[in-house]
Parts: C-alpha cells; sequence; structure tokens
C-alpha cells in the first residue's frame, strides 16, 4: 500500500459514485423514471477502479453492456451519463445510445458495448494506437465474453503482434443466467488465458489494493514491450443481470451473504481505517458529496431537454 | 495518363496514400504473406497482388499481417481508426462477411451515431468479391446488397482503373467507414489513369454511354456486360443511357431519375439475387419517383434466388450476361400497354 491520501481518496471516491449511481438507478428503473435495458456493475467496482486508477487519457479502455462503472472510474462525467440513461439530448451521446453505448473518446473510454465479446477485437486495434504512443488499451469481459470466439481472436491476435493490450476478466460467476461452473469449459479462465501464449494472473476482484497492484505489475508487463496480458478479477455482482430479472438462478441467502462478506467498499473502508491511512470520518465526508453528486445528477437528468424527431437523422454521417 | 490494371491501382493508390498520410495502417490475412514460413515475408503480398511491397516499404508496424480471424481484423482496424490512426482493412473474400459482420453491422457502422456524433471512425473494408471463377457458393458472392441497407456505412463498386483509384483515395480520406468493393473479374481489367493526385467525390453516378430509349443502370462487372449489350442493341437502333452508380450508398438518385424521366424506360443489371436487394431498392425508387416517366414496367436482370452453383455450365447460367440484358433491353421497346 504506497497510495497517498489523495490517491486513496480518490479511488474510495470513484468506487463509492460507482455505487451510489447504481443503487440510485435501481430505484429510479422501479418508478419507471428511464426506459430500456439497465445492467447494473454495483458490487464489482474495485475491478473498474483498480484497472483505471492507473490510466491516463491516452490509454484506452472498452467496456461491456454492464458499463456505468467503467466509464465512471475512467472518467466520464457523472452528470452528462446521468442524462444519457434518462435519453436527454444532452446526454453523453445525444440521447443516442443509452446504457448499453455510453462512450467519451475524449477520456480514452471507447464505449460500453451491446456485443457481448465484441469490445475486445476493438480494444487490439486500439492497442496498435497505443503501441505508437506508449500507453496501453484494455478490454474489460466477463466471464460470459471470455467463451465467445471474438475474444479468443482478439488474445491471439494481440500475442501475435505483441501489443500492449491487457485482457481483464471480470469473473462475477454468471454470464446472464447461467453460472460460471457450467459455461466455461476449461480449468479456469485464467488457464485458457496462459494457453494463448500471454502473461496470466488472478487477482482478488472485491480488494482494490489486490487488482491496484496486480495492475500495476500488468501495466509495466505491456509497457515493457512484452506483449499482452491477462488478469481474471474473481468479484460479485449485486444486482441481477438487468434490471427486473428475478434472479431465481442465485442461491438461498446468496445475495444477502455477498452484500455482507463481499462487499469491496465496506473492504476498502476496513482495510484503510484499520492501517489508520484514513479516518472514517474521511470517508463519510466523500459519502455525503458523492450522495450530492448523484442527487443533482438525476435532478439534472430529469429537467434536461428532450431529443426531437429531427434528432433522428443527425450524425449517422459525418458527410453524406 | 497511365495504362494499368486495377490491381495495380489498388496497390499504387493504397501505396500513395501511406506515403501522404503516417497514420494510415492496413490490416488483413496474407496481405504481406510468408510471415512464419520459410518462404519469409513478402512471399505473397496480397492473394490477389494489391499490397505488393507495401511492407518493406512502411514495416510490420503499418501493413500488419494478421491470423485468419476476419473478426480481429475488423475490430482491430476500427480501433485503430476510432484512437487517431486511420485504416484499411482487407476481408479476402467478401463472402467472409459472415464471419465478421458483428463488428461491422453493430459496431463500426454505429459508432457515431449511438456514441453521439462525437466519435469518427475513418475505416475502409476492402472485400473482393464477385463470380466468374468456378469458386462456388462461399467465394462467388456480392455483398451490396446488405452494407448498403445498413446506415452508417458508404459502399462503393468500382469497374474502371480510372474509378478505382479516385474512389478508393476518396475512401481513404473519408472520415466516414466505407467498404470497398472489387470484383475479382475485373482485377486485370486495363485502362487510362490520370497521374497524379485524384479524387472522386462519392454519389456521382458515371455516364457511361448516352441514349434516348432505355436507362440501364449497373455497378461492377454488370457495367460491362450492359456495354456490350448495348453495343449490341445501338445495331439495332435502341439506345441505351448507362449509368454506373460506382457508389450504391449514398446513392446519386438525381442521375437516375433525370435519365429515367428522360427515357422512360428502365433495366437494372445486379448481380445479387433478385429478393430484397440493390435492384429491388432501384426499382422501388423510380416507382415512387418517377413512376409517370414509365412507358413500360421496370425489368432487372439479376442472379437467380439461389446460391452461386461451382459448374462452369451452371454459373454461367446463374450470372447476367449481355444476352439476358439484350433479351430484357427487346422486351421493354416491344412492350406496349394494355398488351400482355
Amino acid at each position: 500500500m504506497q497510495l497517498s491520501r489523495e490517491a486513496l481518496i480518490r479511488a474510495y471516491r470513484q468506487m463509492k459514485t460507482i455505487r451510489l449511481f447504481e443503487e440510485r438507478l435501481h430505484d429510479e428503473i422501479a418508478l419507471g423514471e428511464i426506459a430500456g435495458f439497465t445492467h447494473l456493475y454495483a458490487g464489482q467496482e474495485a475491478c473498474a477502479v483498480g484497472v483505471c486508477e492507473h490510466l491516463g487519457p491516452t490509454d484506452y479502455i472498452i467496456s461491456t453492456h454492464r458499463g456505468h462503472g467503467h466509464c465512471i472510474a475512467k472518467g466520464c462525467d457523472v452528470v452528462a451519463m446521468m442524462k444519457e440513461i434518462y435519453g436527454s439530448r444532452d446526454g453523453l451521446c445525444k440521447g443516442k445510445g443509452g446504457s448499453m453505448h455510453i462512450a467519451d473518446m475524449n477520456v480514452g473510454m471507447l464505449g460500453a458495448n451491446g456485443i457481448v465479446g465484441a469490445g475486445a477485437p476493438i480494444a487490439v486495434g486500439a492497442g496498435i494506437t497505443a503501441k505508437s504512443n506508449g500507453t496501453v488499451s484494455i478490454a474489460f469481459s466477463g466471464d460470459g465474453a471470455c467463451n465467445q470466439g471474438t475474444t479468443f481472436e482478439a488474445m491471439n491476435m494481440a500475442v501475435v503482434l505483441k501489443l500492449p493490450v491487457i485482457f481483464v476478466f471480470e469473473n462475477n460467476h454468471y454470464s446472464e443466467h447461467t453460472g460460471e461452473a457450467y459455461a466455461v469449459g476449461a480449468e479456469s479462465m485464467t488457464a485458457r488465458s496462459a494457453a494463448f501464449g500471454m502473461k496470466a494472473i488472478k487477482a482478488n476482484g472485491i480488494d482494490f489494493f489486490s487488482v491496484y497492484e496486480a495492475m500495476r505489475e500488468l501495466i509495466n508487463y505491456c509497457k515493457a514491450g512484452s506483449g499482452p496480458a491477462s488478469i481474471e478479477l474473481d468479484c460479485e455482482r449485486f444486482y441481477g443481470h438487468f434490471e427486473g430479472d428475478p434472479q431465481r438462478y442465485r442461491g438461498p441467502g446468496e445475495l444477502d451473504r455477498i452484500r455482507e462478506e463481499r462487499d469491496c467498499l465496506k473492504t476498502f473502508r476496513t482495510k484503510v481505517t484499520e492501517a489508520k491511512l484514513l479516518e472514517g470520518t474521511d470517508l463519510d465526508k466523500v459519502d455525503a458529496e458523492v450522495t450530492d453528486l448523484i442527487d443533482r445528477a438525476v435532478a439534472e437528468a430529469k429537467q434536461a431537454d428532450r431529443p426531437t424527431p429531427q434528432d433522428v437523422l443527425q450524425d449517422v454521417y459525418i458527410s453524406y | 495518363m497511365a495504362i494499368k490494371m486495377i490491381r495495380d491501382v489498388i496497390r499504387d493508390t493504397i501505396d500513395a496514400e501511406m506515403a501522404r498520410d503516417d497514420s494510415l495502417i492496413m490490416l488483413g490475412e496474407d496481405i504481406v504473406g510468408g510471415n512464419g514460413a520459410p518462404g519469409g515475408p513478402e512471399a505473397i503480398g496480397g492473394i490477389w497482388g494489391t499490397s505488393g511491397g507495401l511492407w518493406a516499404k512502411y514495416g510490420a508496424d503499418r501493413v500488419i499481417d494478421t491470423p485468419i480471424s476476419e473478426s480481429a481484423i475488423i475490430g482491430a482496424a476500427a480501433g485503430a481508426a476510432l484512437t487517431g490512426k486511420r485504416a484499411i482493412a482487407e476481408i479476402m473474400f467478401a463472402d467472409f462477411i459472415g464471419v465478421c459482420m458483428d463488428q461491422i453491422w453493430n459496431q463500426v457502422a454505429k459508432f457515431r451515431y449511438m456514441f453521439g456524433g462525437k466519435t469518427s471512425c475513418p475505416l475502409v473494408i476492402r472485400m473482393p468479391y464477385g463470380a466468374g471463377f468456378n469458386a462456388a457458393p462461399q467465394h462467388s458472392q456480392v455483398i451490396h446488397q446488405f452494407v448498403t441497407a445498413m446506415p452508417g456505412l458508404k459502399v462503393v463498386m468500382p469497374s474502371t482503373p480510372a474509378d478505382a483509384k479516385g474512389l478508393l483515395t476518396q475512401a481513404i480520406r473519408d472520415d466516414d467507414p466505407v467498404i470497398f468493393l472489387e470484383h475479382k473479374a475485373l482485377y486485370g481489367v486495363k485502362g487510362e489513369v490520370p497521374d497524379g493526385d485524384y479524387v472522386i467525390p462519392f454519389g456521382h453516378a458515371r455516364q457511361v454511354t448516352q441514349g434516348d430509349d432505355i436507362t440501364i443502370l449497373a455497378t461492377g462487372m454488370m457495367v460491362g456486360f450492359a456495354e456490350k449489350a448495348a453495343a449490341q442493341l445501338a445495331q439495332d437502333g435502341i439506345g441505351c443511357d448507362i449509368l454506373d452508380l460506382r457508389t450504391t450508398s449514398p446513392l446519386d438518385e438525381e442521375a437516375i431519375l433525370d435519365s429515367v424521366e428522360r427515357t422512360g424506360r428502365l433495366l437494372i443489371v445486379d448481380e445479387a439475387p433478385p429478393r430484397c436487394s440493390f435492384a429491388t431498392d432501384l426499382s422501388a425508387l423510380v416507382a415512387q419517383k418517377a413512376f409517370a416517366s414509365l412507358k413500360a414496367p421496370i425489368d432487372m436482370v439479376t442472379a437467380p434466388h439461389s446460391p452461386v452453383p461451382f459448374a462452369r455450365e451452371l454459373e454461367s447460367a446463374y450470372l447476367p450476361s449481355p444476352d439476358k440484358i439484350v433479351a430484357s433491353a427487346v422486351k421493354l421497346m416491344s412492350y406496349r400497354r394494355g398488351s400482355a
């Protein structure tokens, strides 16, 4: 733990922002305030933040359908994201993408993606650019996308071209409604990544420090020109595959247990206060600030301009 | 002016643009060839001869030989194009679009729109296509009908060496993703090519022949077939107004409607099967916007609703031909309202 006090507070703030963003969406969706399909990231915050705290705007990430956490961790504007999810024309994507397609090239966020497994090949291309810039490209995937052929193609090509791409597999143990134990045929996701000929490690996805330190090693490895790497992060998804999912595939008491025993925010708070790196009051202050931010984001999103029918035809092409 | 084959025009145009723009890269399977093999790199230079010498000139970071991984080829080209590069991806046969359709249709075509107009993806996907080589059902198809239907893509189908240069230059410099379709049977076609910088803007049809009796719309290899038919029809006093549409998206509607309003007859020649196709799209356009000008029903000479067959006799029967175009034209000229 070599992080400064400021860096610790920043990491906590990022994780807390994701958590409250998602919890608030859960409530607003239940009230019928938000259209469409939404996949919440709560529970996995240490993964996104543990990775992205190493990155700058010219490092690239590509995300998944469960993308809000990656967007926030990479620096997308939280209010503009909320407006997007509400479908406003002032949203980050002008109401054209919604929850599953939030992107911001200015911060190196190449998009959440509605197609499971589609991101990894695009991350390879960002890796071509990253190689020429001395940066890295990150493909976030889950234990579902790890079974897509596109992911295999991307991993092999990254090895062949020796690109600075890190394949981050967040193993929340469910690909939609099917267990990892059934759907991942290999001995483990890490073993399969290693078989592609890349450095492959595991870390504890509910411990920010475990993710952060493992990623430090991998980023140094990639930037040294050693080729791609992969990391499997063992983590938990606190909500369903999508909002409205009755989650009949969960075991008895499972949700209560993981919220009690495997909450990355609780883990972080316990670690930093027990080690006397931060006071509980420092974290309480962040909690209050983030609560205000999310309240403001929702209030602004509800008041924001709606798109007009004329907007349908905008931005299909740059010129046509 | 130089006389060149289309395959050399493609190679030379890529060469000129790579020299002009350091951010331009290209990717594809065997575009270098021989990597990891006893023959060594550049043993192939692209199976169509469209990238020879480029690897030696621009290096492996810009001329990127890939595994047989079409989704990763398109995805990698797209990811590079989203992050500041320009990219050319080669899919060795257009038929292989099936294995990378998601990257083209759900990713590349939609980035700009679904990300709120704040991105560009300057990517050219080159795809050799078409029948005529007895290459059987999975190596002979046209795919323009699919990609033309996809908002966000531009679709280009050159038929002459000069157009190949002007349209490929535009495609590479264009800020939107472009599907650039090269007919395999036209690679060896020779013709005059303008020297120096030569750019043809998209959405402008080329007037191939002028005539007052029948408008013939064609693209790719069908343009040459239409020209042959028109020469024969001219001997019988039938004048054909042939338009090579050059780009199917954007489409030069104005040129099409102007011509049909003048001739009153429309014959569409298309290498695709006839259902839900480019030909039916053109037919619907003219039926909606130039109905009053029509002196006869619109006719289409297309492939049949079948896969492309292998055997010589079968593939010949499958493809449109100058003879089929002549027969259609004669039928159109003899049409009388009220007759059967």
